[in-house]
């Protein structure tokens, strides 16, 4: 069963939006629905949207300035009073800069706390390698007792948001800066522990999350002409992984590949080795950052470069093929 | 209690702290012993709890961020009646809830997991920000921090944001013994001037000795009256305290000591008992 995407899926002028837009909408939601939630940001209000909370909600907004480590012990200090913070800063910098207060502080004392990563991926941009979290799901999706969510599109990361919220336990949620086609729909299901199939295929699987999942679908369109049949999953819970549709799918395609926009070591596509190579071991390529820093450069240029666009997928779907 | 009972109190924990270490045959020794005082008067003199009840909401909010010392707050615990004290021979031990360092979800009214230096303060400043400002409830915050961990930069950034928000409800009792593992603090890295340093930060400051039950209970007493500011309590410590042959030396922050060795502190600490109740006759 596949689920319902945007009908023009592959429309030139597809509405383009950021994905971090949706956590502010989410948190907005939120905002209303339940007292307990609070934000807290270093002095990155505006740009992970936390800014318009703040505004409605300044009561329950703290501005902590440019102290990561504070930001997260503040949060397990919070959770430990019965509120649900939301910690909010770019990847690189949490959990980048506070892992240490994240996995002691926060999961190890099981406080119920949400960690929001902005900024994540190569597609950063010109910032350059400094500000592109690409190993922010490795040393999250390690910690005990954590969950990792990396929404595809906007409305995707409206429903992580919500949904961190609801469950009880540290949350990490990956967001990126750059807009990127808003595919899914609001009937599109979004469930922690779930993986969706978004497109069948019989003879390749790809499992992707974030903005990669956009690009399977187009690698996936283009392989049908070449006479390759895709199935595209998106595996936005890396964390619990849904183990079980992974692994009914490669019993139907014997081969898969992962596409993420972050470190092969470590990440989705090695997440998804882990679980297949104890369930049904099958070839797999790995579309990802191949060990190294990004640079400055335009998204597009800089994703096309370093291999994490459709194109890439496109060839990483033949190489598997041929291992079968 | 009198003052009698609490200076008795204080040295019946610290030879639990002994009996406790021996048995376990690893931890530190020097900062539990030195604290023992704080942690009789915070407990015994200070802090309103129920040890029967430990979630208690109006209960004022106790965070080690050091927890290493934490067989004082082990035996200490004990003797408040929060588990008994026989427990405490189970320290470090397959099985224990009392694990060699702090774990909130192993035993009732530990509130914080600690361990890994710096980290308390932070979680102590939420908590107060939560009492203060959006429970608007009248408990404290009570946060002791060794002085060693003041190298760490995250105890500054929480001494920022508590000193910002005006959590008067919070309330740092810092164990300066100028002792940690390597040496001497003023050799390893220079502290001073350390009262100098949180007054800059914006915290009203007390430095009191801190052996002396009296002036502990007083100084917490007095960071109640502080209004605008957080309170940190600077208390002189010798490490070792009790133990004639540990005191002063930094060799004894974690050393592990021989059956004699526990035998001859603790004939000590007895005659030390004797002393405290002819003082008092
Ligand atoms: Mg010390």
């Amino acid at each position: 069963m596949t689920v319902k995407l945007i009908d023009n899926l592959f429309a030139p002028d597809i509405k383009q939006v950021p994905i971090r837009n949706g956590y502010g909408e989410g948190l907005l939601i939120l905002g209303k629905e339940n007292p307990k939630v609070i934000g807290l940001c270093c002095d990155l209000t505006e740009s992970t949207r936390m800014l318009e909370f703040s505004k409605q909600y300044p009561d329950r907004f703290i501005e902590v300035g440019v102290a990561e480590q504070n930001l997260a012990g503040l949060g397990a200090g919070f959770a430990h009073e019965g509120y649900i913070p939301f910690i909010t800063s770019y990847a690189t910098f949490s959990p980048g800069r506070n892992w240490d207060q994240i996995r002691v502080s926060i999961c190890y004392s099981g406080n119920n706390v949400k960690i929001v990563g902005s900024h994540a991926g190569i597609s950063v941009g010109p910032d350059g390698a400094t500000h592109q979290g690409m190993e922010d799901i490795a040393i999250t999706r390690v910690l005990p007792r954590m969950t990792v969510l990396v929404p595809a599109d906007a409305i995707e990361a409206r429903k992580a948001t919500l949904a961190a919220a609801k469950h009880n336990g540290p949350v990490y949620i990956r967001l990126a800066r750059e807009k990127t086609p808003q595919f899914t729909t609001e009937e599109t299901p979004f469930e922690i522990g779930k993986a969706f199939v978004y497109r069948e295929g019989k003879d390749v699987t790809i499992a992707a999350a974030g903005a990669q999942v956009y690009y399977a679908l187009q690698a996936a369109d283009q392989l049908t002409k070449e006479g390759i049949e895709c199935e595209v999953i998106n595996v936005a819970s890396v964390k619990p992984l849904d183990e079980q549709t992974l692994v009914e799918s490669v019993k139907k395609t014997k081969c898969i590949v992962t596409a993420e926009e972050h470190q092969i070591t470590g990440g989705v596509g090695s997440a998804v080795a882990e679980a297949l190579s104890r369930n049904l071991p099958v070839p797999q390529e790995f579309v990802g950052m191949p060990d190294k820093f990004g640079e400055s450069g335009e998204p597009n240029e800089l994703i096309a470069k370093w291999g994490m666009d459709a194109k890439a997928i496109v060839a990483a779907v033949k190489r598997v093929v041929k291992r079968k | 209690m009198n003052l009698e009972q609490l200076e008795l109190k204080a040295n019946e924990i610290r030879q639990d702290i002994i009996r406790m270490l021996v048995s376990a045959k690893s931890g530190h020794v020097a900062g539990p012993l030195d604290m023992a005082d704080v942690f009789t008067a915070l407990y015994f003199g200070v802090m309103n709890y129920d040890p029967k009840n430990p979630q208690m909401e109006s209960r004022d909010r106790f965070v080690l961020s050091c927890g290493h010392i934490n067989p004082v707050w082990y035996a200490t615990m004990a003797h408040a009646g929060f588990f008994p004290t026989s427990e405490l021979a189970t320290l470090r031990k397959l099985g224990t809830r009392l694990h060699g360092h702090p774990h909130n979800e192993a035993l009732p009214g530990i509130e914080n997991s600690s361990g890994p230096l710096g980290q308390g303060l932070s979680q102590a400043a939420a908590m107060a920000y939560a009492g203060l400002i959006l429970k608007k409830q009248p408990w404290r915050v009570y946060c002791v921090m060794s002085d060693g961990e003041q190298e760490e930069g995250q105890t500054w950034e929480a001494a920022m944001f508590a000193s910002k928000y005006k959590l008067r409800n919070l309330t740092g009792l810092i164990d300066r013994n100028n002792i940690q593992i390597d040496g001497h603090t003023e050799d390893i890295m220079p502290l001073e001037p350390f009262a100098d340093k949180w007054r800059a930060f914006g915290w009203h400051v007390l430095e009191i000795d801190g052996h002396n039950i009296r002036e502990i209970i007083d100084a917490c007493n007095q960071a109640k009256a502080i209004y605008e500011k957080p309170t940190v309590i600077i208390c002189h410590t010798i490490p070792g305290k009790g133990v004639d042959f540990m005191e002063y030396r930094y060799e004894w922050h974690s050393k592990v000591f021989e059956k004699d060795e526990a035998k001859k502190a603790l004939d000590e600490l007895r005659t030390l008992g004797g002393k405290i109740r002819s003082e008092h006759e």
